[in-house]
């Protein structure tokens, strides 16, 4: 094979990924009662994939991910609050809101080991979920931005109970962002974004401009962190500070985890496997359905996402045994 | 065969570098020139300053004292990637690769980076037809075609030093500093790799750190001496096998020391 033609293929749509986005789109037409579900999953979703661009392709270790989730989100809000109540506008404006504070936190990245990062980014999250709080005549503080009415999608699906409609937006926005992240992986630039990730100094030692290519993939993570984020008050018609808490730059992490990181489709895998579990756990123990998944992520660190998905390997030795 | 080396241009100069670490005087007034085209050894003991003046060369630390030109531009407070896009660039003594992509991967980033492309997010790797030739050249330069899709992670230690030669090769450098570009590779691995260096192209000028002599000897046509972070001598490879100031401080220990 050319090197050519080695090097297009690992670029090439496989045949399960249109199987798997045509599921995606019939799931709320086939099962309406799901629909909300499925809006959420789809906003997580792409929530996680932002993630994976920084974490999974760069390299950069974040626990402070919801800042942009949440300033999108609000954004949104308040646009639709204030403003005029456009999704698409709305979803445009807070992607831009997330994208500048992207573009400026992007500094305290530049440098450090992963714990600096997952300091600073944490610290980060923890001031944003504070300004939201302290700014209550603006946000509403502790009680939520309440009173967001959204306006129909392209002036004509207006956003109604069963969900229908925000599962097919939110679905779209996912597949148009998931797509732009997929281009953007396997080109030259996603390329060197993986060569700071595997090599720091080395990338630098070819003339990459290392701190210039974590600003971009920090700022375009940040981008579509607010888009989940916009889409998420934009299909609830509510932002509340839960947007910016701690423990939703941990799920979002913990999602990554669950479904691989670098992969892009493990932020989408993880975001199924993650809420339809905590669905069917908190429907039978409300209270303590964290220490089911809890329980799930110590087994799924330990054994290996590979070994629990091929139960017929865990009895068997460690591969490289051969004939004794 | 020096008269013809001192009428060819000097393309690296590094004047006066001084270099110190609190008390500690790591490089001390060295000056070295690399003409156009040369194959310019440094050698020295342990601890003689060479990690230190190939870091000064290529940016990672900035001198105390002393300018560096290169195709006389001062670049001497240049960062390191703007020096790599000037034309001069490093091997490692530690192989630093890119563990989780391929040889193929690897060498078409970095080509793609050096034409311009690295910025380009719409377009697939390799899609540039010139990439992909480029690419396909050097991994059969480098002797890495067969293994150009497996994982570098997995590579056999003599491959992935011919790959982080040939990383350095992608960028297409006017000067290429080999920093110890056999150590620790396996006998069986040697000769493919000291056959691959001999055939770097010729007008690429080349500054090696070397311990072992018997590559320093065969490869190069100039020689500079550095001991205590200063220089002791330079010369034609002759002139130094014969200095007994060098057999004195360097070569009478002992160490690999088998040549001259």
């Amino acid at each position: 094979m050319s090197a050519q033609s080695s090097l297009l293929n690992s670029s090439r749509f496989k045949a399960w990924e249109p199987v798997l986005w045509l599921l995606a789109f019939a799931a709320p037409a086939l099962s309406p009662s799901h629909a909300l579900i499925i809006n959420e999953i789809a906003i997580v979703a792409l929530f996680a994939v932002s993630l994976d661009l920084i974490l999974g392709y760069t390299g950069i270790v974040s626990l402070g991910h919801a800042a942009f989730f949440g300033l999108g989100g609000y954004v949104a809000a308040l646009f639709a609050k204030l403003v005029m109540p456009d999704p698409l506008v709305g979803l445009a404006v807070g992607m831009l809101a997330a994208t500048l504070l992207g573009a400026l936190a992007s500094f305290t990245v530049m440098r450090g080991s992963d714990l600096t990062r997952l300091m600073v980014t944490l610290g980060v999250g923890l001031i944003l979920l504070e300004l939201a709080n302290k700014l209550d005549w603006l946000t509403g503080g502790a009680d939520g931005l309440q009173g967001v009415v959204m306006g129909p999608l392209l002036g004509r699906f207006e956003f109604d109970l069963t969900g229908q409609t925000a599962a097919y937006y939110s679905l779209t926005v996912l597949l148009l962002l998931f797509l732009l992240l997929r281009r953007v992986v396997h080109s030259p630039f996603g390329a060197t974004l993986m060569a700071i990730r595997d090599n720091r100094l080395r990338a630098m030692a070819i003339g990459i401009p290392v701190n210039a290519r974590l600003a971009a993939s920090y700022t375009l993570a940040a981008a579509v962190a607010g888009a989940a984020g916009a889409l998420m008050t934009q299909t609830t018609g509510f932002a509340s500070l839960d947007l910016f808490e701690f423990h939703r730059s941990a799920d979002v992490m913990l999602i990554l985890v669950i479904g691989g990181t670098g992969w892009l489709y493990g932020g989408v895998a993880g975001a199924i496997v993650f809420k339809l579990m905590q669905d069917a756990i908190s429907s039978i123990t409300p209270q303590y359905w964290t220490f089911w998944i809890g329980l799930f992520l110590v087994v799924l660190v330990l054994v290996g996402r590979e070994r629990l998905l091929r139960p017929w390997t865990w009895f068997k030795r460690p591969s490289g045994g051969g004939k004794a | 065969m020096s008269t013809t080396l001192n009428d060819t241009a000097t393309v690296l100069s590094a004047q006066g570098m001084v270099m110190r670490f609190g008390g500690i005087t790591a490089t001390n007034n060295v000056t070295l020139n690399i003409r156009k085209g040369a194959r310019h050894a440094l050698i020295g003991p342990n601890g003689a300053g060479k990690t230190t003046l190939i870091n000064l060369l290529t940016g990672v630390l900035t001198p105390t004292e002393g300018r560096i030109t290169l195709e006389g531009q001062d670049i001497t407070r240049l960062a390191p990637n703007q020096r790599v896009r000037r034309g001069m660039v490093r091997t490692f003594q530690i192989n630093q690769l890119f563990d989780s992509l391929t040889p193929l991967q690897t060498l078409a980033l970095v080509v793609s980076q050096h034409h311009g492309l690295g910025l380009k997010w719409w377009q697939a790797l390799g899609r540039n037809r010139q990439v992909a030739e480029r690419c396909e050249q050097l991994l059969a330069q480098f002797h890495l075609t067969e293994v150009m899709n497996q994982q570098t992670r997995v590579l056999a230690y003599g491959k992935r030093r011919l790959l982080e030669i040939a990383i350095a090769l992608a960028c297409e450098p006017r000067v290429l500093l080999l920093d110890e570009p056999v150590a620790g590779v396996p006998a069986g691995e040697r000769e493919e790799l000291l056959q691959t260096v001999a055939a770097l192209p010729a007008d690429v000028s080349i500054l090696l750190i070397e311990h072992d002599m018997d590559l320093v000897f065969s490869f190069a046509n100039f020689m500079t001496v550095l001991v205590n972070g200063t220089l002791l001598t330079e010369g034609t490879p002759e002139q130094i096998a014969g200095d007994p100031q060098v057999k004195a401080v360097y070569l009478g220990h002992g160490e690999e020391a088998t040549h001259g």
